[in-house]
């Protein structure tokens, strides 16, 4: 067998393709925290909760409509985006103008009653959600051998990280993004409805974490807890890639997942703690984050 | 002589508890350059904001063309085709020069083309790809103006465009507000620049205290610029 670095070769790439899948769903939801905070100024501790409510729309869809995963992609991100939406409309508007803690402690607070209504419907126990006929299987590369469902979840998060990515920095819409996320007051006098956009920003960054919940229904249970487990680790990488920067969080969100897989071939005990040790380090030497726009 | 563009009655606005405006009353008419001049804190910035509806609580009445703001959101108002100037430029930092020039939407026909502005403004044709915060305060000021010239606004508010700027600049831009003139846009200038507001302006309101307490024409500058000058004397 092949060893690279005295370690064999298909357990050092089987341990860098999962850090890729974490990193890939570290990277979605990063990037939809980054998306709400830049423009609502809302820490959005309810992004656990609403990644698990993909996941379970998946399961629901498909165990009490009888739709399944492709039809789940599309309708669990609307579904959730809308419920957003909604939360936006009736509890987070009331909170603009006032300190983050408000904000910190609604979403905090929702996502507890969340999960706390999932649990007792469903159980902690998890539910299993198969993988679409589609992409069962595998490939054998030779050295490793690669799922086809986990290489399409780090492709397809990959498209929607870029893709969101070019349509803020590259777009007419984009450039009201940006533009509001600096001067709100501005723009709304410029004639755009800045109140709508906030609205629909916040039901697009929920979506995003819908969108992750059902890329990972088929590979983690489908639980009530799936996303409050995640959601501190999403949480610190937003932190080391600075609180708002988009691209920073795509690339913290891949790189801190490869480097947690890399850890766990290297020094096993210490995976779980790397990214918080990263956290660390990176806020004592720059505290706006690797990609944070100082002030 | 054409009606009122935009007239203000009785308009009061707070920040908080703080009253700020006590009935402001004025009138722009079509095709006009009118100021409002007077001292720090007489309430000029706090009018453009309350005529625009953005900031203080505001009560009275603001007409355009006949239709009353005062209860309409910001985006409804800028929509109906009157474009704001901030003292503060508001250039975004997140955009290139060219993206803060085209970020105002296009709200009525008639706006400028990009041609037209650089031929006003030739140094913003160098700086397109630029982030917007890189540019000297002089050609900040004139990307501001320029943007809101696109939209097809009519109705330009524009809050002490010449501060801060060296003398050839301000010219430049009074230059430029001549032009618009011509060009017939309608124009209110909130000015500390007496000087600058005399040569640009037909007609000047004086501010103190959140009320007009006179209006002077330029025509009859000089008997009114004792006036004026006493207005203003720090």
């Amino acid at each position: 067998m092949t060893e690279l670095l005295g370690i064999p070769a298909p357990v050092l790439f089987g341990q860098l393709l999962l850090g890729l899948i974490n990193g890939a769903f570290y990277a979605i939801l990063s990037l939809g925290l980054a998306v709400i905070f830049g423009l609502l100024n809302i820490i959005n501790f309810t992004h656990g909760a609403q990644y698990m409510m993909g996941a379970f729309t998946a399961w629901m869809l498909l165990n009490w409509a009888g739709l399944g995963y492709w039809w789940a992609l599309l309708l669990a991100p609307l579904f959730v985006g809308l419920t957003g939406i909604l939360i936006e409309r009736f509890l987070l508007k009331r909170l603009a103008g006032l300190d983050h803690l408000y904000g910190l402690l609604l979403t905090f607070g929702l996502a507890l009653v969340i999960q706390g209504l999932y649990r007792n419907e469903f159980g902690s126990t998890g539910l299993p959600y198969a993988i679409p006929a589609e992409l069962r299987g595998g490939q054998n590369l030779g050295f490793m051998f690669l799922p086809n469902y986990r290489a399409w979840v780090v492709v397809v998060s990959l498209a929607v990280c870029l893709a969101t990515w070019l349509v803020i920095e590259k777009t007419r819409l984009g450039s009201y993004l940006r533009a509001a996320t600096e001067n709100p007051t501005l723009v709304q006098a410029m004639g755009i409805d800045v109140p709508r956009m906030v609205t629909l920003t916040y039901g697009f960054g929920v979506a995003l974490a819908a969108f992750a919940g059902v890329l990972a229904a088929p590979i983690y249970q489908v639980s009530p807890l799936m996303g409050a487990d995640l959601i501190i680790v999403v949480f610190a990488v937003v932190v080391i890639g600075g609180m708002g920067s988009i691209l920073g969080s795509i690339l913290t969100g891949f790189g801190l997942g490869v480097i947690e897989g890399l850890t766990k071939v290297f020094w096993p005990e210490a995976s779980s703690t790397v990214i918080f040790v990263i956290m660390a380090i990176v806020l004592l030497l720059r505290p706006a984050g690797l990609f944070g726009r100082t002030g | 002589m054409s009606t009122a563009l935009l007239e203000v009655e009785d308009l009061h606005a707070w920040y908080g508890e703080a009253h700020v405006l006590h009935g402001m009353r004025f009138s722009v008419r079509e095709g006009e350059v009118v100021t409002l001049l007077g001292r720090n804190g007489a309430g000029k910035t706090t009018t453009l904001k309350a005529i625009l509806g953005i900031g203080p609580r505001r009560t009275g009445s603001v007409r355009f063309r006949g239709q009353e703001l005062v209860h309409l959101p910001p985006h409804r108002i800028a929509r109906l085709g009157i474009a704001w100037c901030p003292e503060e430029r508001g250039i975004f930092a997140s955009l290139n020069v060219l993206e803060n020039l085209l970020l105002p939407p296009v709200v009525a026909e008639g706006g400028l083309s990009l041609e037209a502005i650089f031929e006003l403004f030739p140094n913003l044709r160098e700086r397109l790809s630029s982030q917007g915060t890189k540019l000297s305060g002089g050609e900040q000021q004139m990307l501001a103006i320029a943007r809101i010239l696109r939209t097809g606004a009519r109705l330009l508010l524009l809050d002490e465009p010449t501060e801060g700027l060296a003398p050839v600049i301000v010219q430049q831009i009074g230059r430029t507000i001549e032009k618009l003139k011509r060009a017939g846009f309608t124009i209110l200038l909130v000015e500390q620049n007496f000087r600058f507001a005399a040569r640009v302006a037909d007609r000047h309101y004086i501010v103190e205290h959140g009320r007009v307490v006179d209006e002077i024409a330029s025509v009859e500058l000089g008997p009114g610029q004792e006036r004026l000058v006493a207005y203003l004397a720090v």
